[in-house]
């Protein structure tokens, strides 16, 4: 390793450790990175460690800033006090994530996931911000955290700025980080009452995604409302679904609109070949996921 | 438990297990570096090219590393299998992505990649054979019949609907598999004094050695081979190793050092042999009530690039074409046929498990076409002793066909289960817009699978085993059995043991070394307790009875006996073995004792014809497989299999319910998960993320029921278990997705995306 790498405390201690060399790569559980077996070769890049800093690490209730306290249309909450936001630090890991109480609670699809990456020896050591920053189309935390309407938060040398998970993924494993930027964490408005989440791996076990799909909804008088879908590994990015959210909104909820949103779901992606499935499948699956989700949720 | 005398069935612990789970087992990989060079390979990237130019350029090497090419080979450039045509190195032409092409070595691995990085090949593409069609336009590299009775006759018959014969036709494929033993190949060369010193992981010392031999044209006293810990094998250590071993010694005659080569995962699933991939026809008559009357059987195997050991697996695959039934009229074709491919070579059932794979699918079809239920049909037809095999052989009292069908019927409630999926499936159709997210099936399947080499191997062989003491007075039996996780060392001993009268510590088993051990064979074919276990056991008795009769005489004194390793006199107990054998070695007796192995004598096999007893004796295997399909994304998952095997007789409990699980699990990976995928001749996965094996979250919940009906030969009536029970599961796992959702699938793996496929296909051109 590099005699540069070393462990920064802070994240500024990190952001300036970024500056001072720009190809310094940081690494969180490393489950990612060493699986691409760089870390033995002799000309690999300086690295730093982000397990130290312990304001990335961990899941706390923030207060939502008055300004922004706009819940959506249809869920019923106490005027006076915004509800709080859930803050999930970018080191937090999966095994930590998968049994914690708010999020087993408040985003049961979130603590789903989270079990179902890897292995739990994955899961001990692979972190939430590395999923997203590593931002595989098979990153199987994306589309739950599109369909629950998160936001990332982003740490920089001018400070730092929050934006909407949506804006993240910018192209095929490209993502609003600039260079010498940080993942902080990920905040979780509160949980919508309906949330769904189903991956079709390739084994029950240690198993890459060949079709994800999350969803969560707020309904009303036995209708959706607010819906978001969102599904992973057909396409270059995590996606919503907004012709199926847009059958959805307002509709009943019964088996017709489950069935019309997935025949939406069908006629809105283009999925490709690749080794672990075919474009037909992954269609096919999707569509009927999408269906029996909606059934279920 | 039962303890000594009883050894046998007390389900000893394996003597290699404490230091294997501890990690204190040193495989090659663990041994230290100090001195030793690292080998690396240069290797194809075409499936068919002519090698236009090979150069070395030393300034981008190290500068102490060494670099080999098929030039440099002085005895013969090929690997003496049952040919010698696969080149040990390319020179002209390289016939498979992946083919050695030249040899490097230096300090350390990464010079050793750097060297290899250095070698700069240039090709000029050909055309490549890469698919079934071309494949069997070309001359096959072997071919085999098999003909019995008047097939074609009766097949013309039951095509005009005559004799109330119904006539039914199936097309089956399986894939290739790759053995994805936990330690890759791996082998370790060194020169002293012009004799050549090889240490590995490998299946058969023999092979290696007498591969060696060939390659560097040296004389028996020449080659040591040395058997190693080994990380599993399944086939894939049976003919590989000697390659690699050729490698490592060329290298290391060019270092002028040992020299150590062992593969990374990516190259070892890209380079080494898999199963080879077959596809069958079958055209069979049958009478209305599901008698089978004739079958004519076209396997055809993919061989890959060279011949290796395919002729001997086509061989299995056609003697167990038609499985444990009866069927009186075969017509059996059997074809290796060659691609651009890797050498296909020996992997767990050997050629019989692709070939039952079409026959249970085969039944299952007629079962489906005549409305016979899959158990009815196979009882109408099993093979019970007094029935012939399509070769002729007369199957005698220990025929346990009937007798696993059943009890795997019983215990798996097969019948009642098989039914009522049957039901659910027509009334909701699972894969419409029912409402029921899983659909359960079972399948069932019966399988055989004939113990030690085919036709007169074993006469041929007569293999011999030596049994010495040890200066403390301990036994120690010499054989090349090798170990690999099958629990040889741990049955051989207690077979001695046994037949010995002795405790199971007092008899050792030495480590495969050509040095020391005799060739009493390859460590393959579900022959090593069998064969190799019976002929230990009867060189310790031999020995045993040697030195009490010495004793007798020294004593003046008859019918002195051992047991549990204690002297035994008519008047009680004498004294203890091993003072007595160190008693017998002190007045200078000889020490040892060597057998053959005595294949039953009445053994008969035509080669040419393929008429008589291909084997001595048989085990049988059946298996219900319950498998839940997710009618949305058609992912299988297999919930319960029910296995009873018919060994004959069960030596060690705890070893042969683990070969039945472990190649039950195998079977089940193959059938639904496993498969290469290549494009243009490349290998698309060669990564354990993409090459989809089982994990203990996928695998079944298991229950084995062990049958015995002991053949008439050693050890104790017991036939092989090893390979068994990877005949028969893929089919039973094809049938439970049959019964769960409807669709028959005839190739595996049976992906979701070959479901869906079959399923869309079927939907669009009708039911076939
Ligand atoms: C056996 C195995 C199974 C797996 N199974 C799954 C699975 O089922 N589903 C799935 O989605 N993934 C899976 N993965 C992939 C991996 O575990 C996850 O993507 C994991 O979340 C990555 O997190 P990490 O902390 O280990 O990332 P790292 O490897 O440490 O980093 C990954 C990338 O993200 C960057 N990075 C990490 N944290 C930050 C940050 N805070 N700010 C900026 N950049 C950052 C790093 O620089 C690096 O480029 C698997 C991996 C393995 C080895």
């Amino acid at each position: 390793m590099n005699p540069a790498s070393g462990l920064p405390r802070t994240v500024d201690e990190a952001l300036l450790r970024l500056q001072e060399r720009p190809d310094t790569v940081a690494l969180a559980g490393c489950t990612d990175w060493m699986v691409r077996d760089r870390l033995a070769r002799a000309d690999a890049p300086p690295v730093i460690d982000l397990l130290a800093i312990e304001e990335l690490h961990g899941i706390e209730e923030i207060a939502t800033p008055p300004s922004e306290a706009k819940r959506p249309a249809g869920a019923d909450a106490d005027p006076t006090t915004p509800p709080p936001l859930l803050r999930i630090g970018a080191t937090t890991t999966f095994g930590e994530i998968r049994v914690d109480r708010r999020v087993v609670e408040g985003y049961p699809i979130l603590a789903e996931v989270a079990s179902q990456i890897g292995s739990r020896q994955i899961q001990n050591r692979a972190t939430l911000g590395g999923n997203l920053v590593n931002a595989s189309p098979a990153g199987d935390s994306l589309p739950v955290l599109l369909a629950l309407a998160a936001e990332v938060e982003i740490a920089s040398p001018d400070g730092r700025r929050r934006i909407p998970y949506d804006a993240f993924h910018l192209g095929y494993r490209e993502t609003a980080l600039g260079p010498g930027e940080l993942l902080t964490a990920v905040l979780l408005p509160p949980p919508p009452p309906h949330q769904a989440f189903r991956k079709v791996g390739t084994r029950a076990a240690v198993a890459i995604s060949k079709v994800m799909v999350a969803m969560a909804a707020h309904s009303r008088q036995g209708r959706w409302s607010s819906m978001r879908i969102a599904a992973g590994s057909v396409a270059p990015v995590p996606m919503r679904l907004r012709a199926a959210e847009k059958v959805c909104e307002g509709a009943p909820i019964d088996v017709e609109t489950a069935t019309e949103a997935a025949e939406a779901a069908w006629g809105e992606v283009e999925p490709i070949d690749d080794v672990r499935s075919t474009a037909r499948y992954r269609r096919w699956a999707l569509s009927r996921v999408v269906r029996r989700l909606l059934l279920e949720m | 438990m039962k303890h000594p005398p009883g050894i046998l069935g007390s389900s000893p612990l394996r003597r290699d297990g404490l230091e294997k789970v501890t990690g204190a087992a040193r495989y090659l990989d663990d041994l230290p570096a100090e001195g030793t060079w690292v080998g690396a390979t240069v290797r194809s990237r075409h499936p068919h090219a002519r090698i236009v130019s090979l150069r070395f350029d030393r300034t981008k090497a190290p500068a102490d590393a060494v670099f080999v090419h098929a030039g440099d080979i002085d005895g013969v450039n090929g690997l003496q299998i049952l040919d010698d045509r696969w080149p040990i190195l390319a020179s002209k032409e390289v016939h498979y992505v992946g083919e050695a092409v030249a040899l490097v070595a230096a300090p350390t691995a990464e010079d050793a990649l750097r060297a290899a990085a250095a070698v700069e090949v240039e090709y000029e593409q050909r055309p490549a054979v890469l698919d079934w069609e071309e494949a069997a336009r070309n001359e096959p590299l072997y071919e085999l019949a098999l003909d019995e009775g008047r097939c074609e006759a009766i097949l013309e018959a039951a095509a005009n609907g005559d004799d109330g014969l119904i006539l039914v036709e199936g097309e089956y494929f399986t894939g290739a598999q790759e053995h994805l033993y936990l330690e890759t190949q791996a082998m370790l060369a060194e020169w002293v004094d012009g004799r050549l010193a090889v240490t590995g992981s490998m299946q058969c010392p023999y092979y290696v050695k007498n591969a060696l031999q060939h390659v560097f044209s040296l004389g028996e006293d020449a080659v040591q081979v040395v058997g190693r810990y080994m990380g599993g094998a399944f086939g894939g250590k049976e003919d590989y190793p000697s390659l690699l071993a050729a490698h490592a010694a060329l290298l290391a005659r060019a270092a002028r050092r040992p020299v150590r080569i062992v593969y990374d995962r990516h190259e070892d699933i890209v380079a080494t042999t898999k199963r080879h991939p077959s596809h069958t026809r079958i055209r069979s008559a049958v009478k209305k009530d599901g008698t089978l009357v004739a079958a004519r059987v076209d396997f055809d195997l993919d061989g890959g690039a060279y011949l290796g050991l395919s002729p001997v697996v086509l061989s299995r695959g056609i003697l167990h074409a038609t499985g444990p039934y009866r069927v009186p009229n075969v017509r059996i074709r059997g074809r290796v046929l060659r691609t651009d491919t890797p050498p296909s070579g020996a992997f767990r059932g050997f050629g019989a498990p692709q070939s039952q794979f079409a026959w249970e699918r085969h039944m299952d079809r007629i079962g489906r076409r005549l409305g016979i239920d899959p158990l009815t049909l196979r009882r109408r037809n099993v093979l019970h002793p007094g029935d012939r095999l399509p070769t002729g052989q007369l199957m005698d009292a220990s025929c346990g066909a009937a007798a696993a069908l059943e009890e795997a019927a019983r215990r798996g409630d097969f019948l009642r289960r098989w039914k009522k999926a049957e039901e659910d499936r027509r009334r909701d159709e699972p894969l419409g817009r029912g409402n029921r997210p899983v659909a359960t099936g079972v399948g069932l399947s019966l399988a055989f699978h004939g113990a030690g080499f085919t036709g007169l191997g074993e006469h041929r062989m007569r293999s011999p085993v030596t049994v010495r003491l040890t200066a403390e007075g301990r036994l120690e039996i010499l054989c090349a059995a090798t170990e690999m996780g099958q629990g040889a060392v741990t049955v051989l001993p207690m077979l001695a043991a046994d037949a010995a009268g002795l405790r199971i510590d007092d008899v050792l088993i030495h480590e495969p070394d050509t040095d020391v051990v005799p060739d009493s064979g390859p460590t393959v074919a579900s022959r090593t307790t069998m064969v190799v276990g019976a002929t230990a056991a009867r060189a310790a008795h031999e020995l045993v009875q040697r030195i009490v009769q010495w004793k007798e005489e020294q004593m003046g004194e008859a019918a002195l006996r051992v047991e549990d390793s204690r002297l035994l006199g008519p008047g009680g107990e004498i004294g203890d073995f091993r003072e007595l054998a160190r008693e017998y070695l002190a007045a200078g007796q000889p020490d040892a004792v060597t057998v053959h192995n005595e294949p039953p004598p009445w053994q008969r096999f035509d080669e040419d014809s393929y008429h008589g007893s291909a084997y001595p004796t048989y085990s049988y295997q059946a298996q219900v497989i319950e498998v839940e399909v997710d009618t949305d994304t058609l992912q299988v998952r297999p919930t319960r299999a029910v296995a009873a095997a018919e060994v004959g007789k069960v030596l060690h409990e705890v070893q042969c319910r683990g070969q039945v699980e472990g190649g039950l699990l195998q079977a089940v990976g193959w059938a639904l998960w496993e498969e290469m995928k290549r494009k243009d001749g490349q290998l698309l996965n060669d990564r354990m993320t993409t090459y989809i094996v089982p994990t203990f979250l996928d695998a079944p919940e298991m229950e084995v029921h062990l049958i015995e009906e002991p053949w008439e030969g050693p050890p104790h009536g017991a036939k092989g278990v090893g390979e068994l029970p990877m005949d028969g599961p893929a089919s039973a796992v094809c049938a439970a997705i049959e019964n769960a959702v409807g669709i028959a699938l005839d190739s595996i793996p049976a992906t979701p995306e070959r479901l869906l496929d079959h399923h869309i296909e079927a939907a669009q051109g009708g039911r076939r």
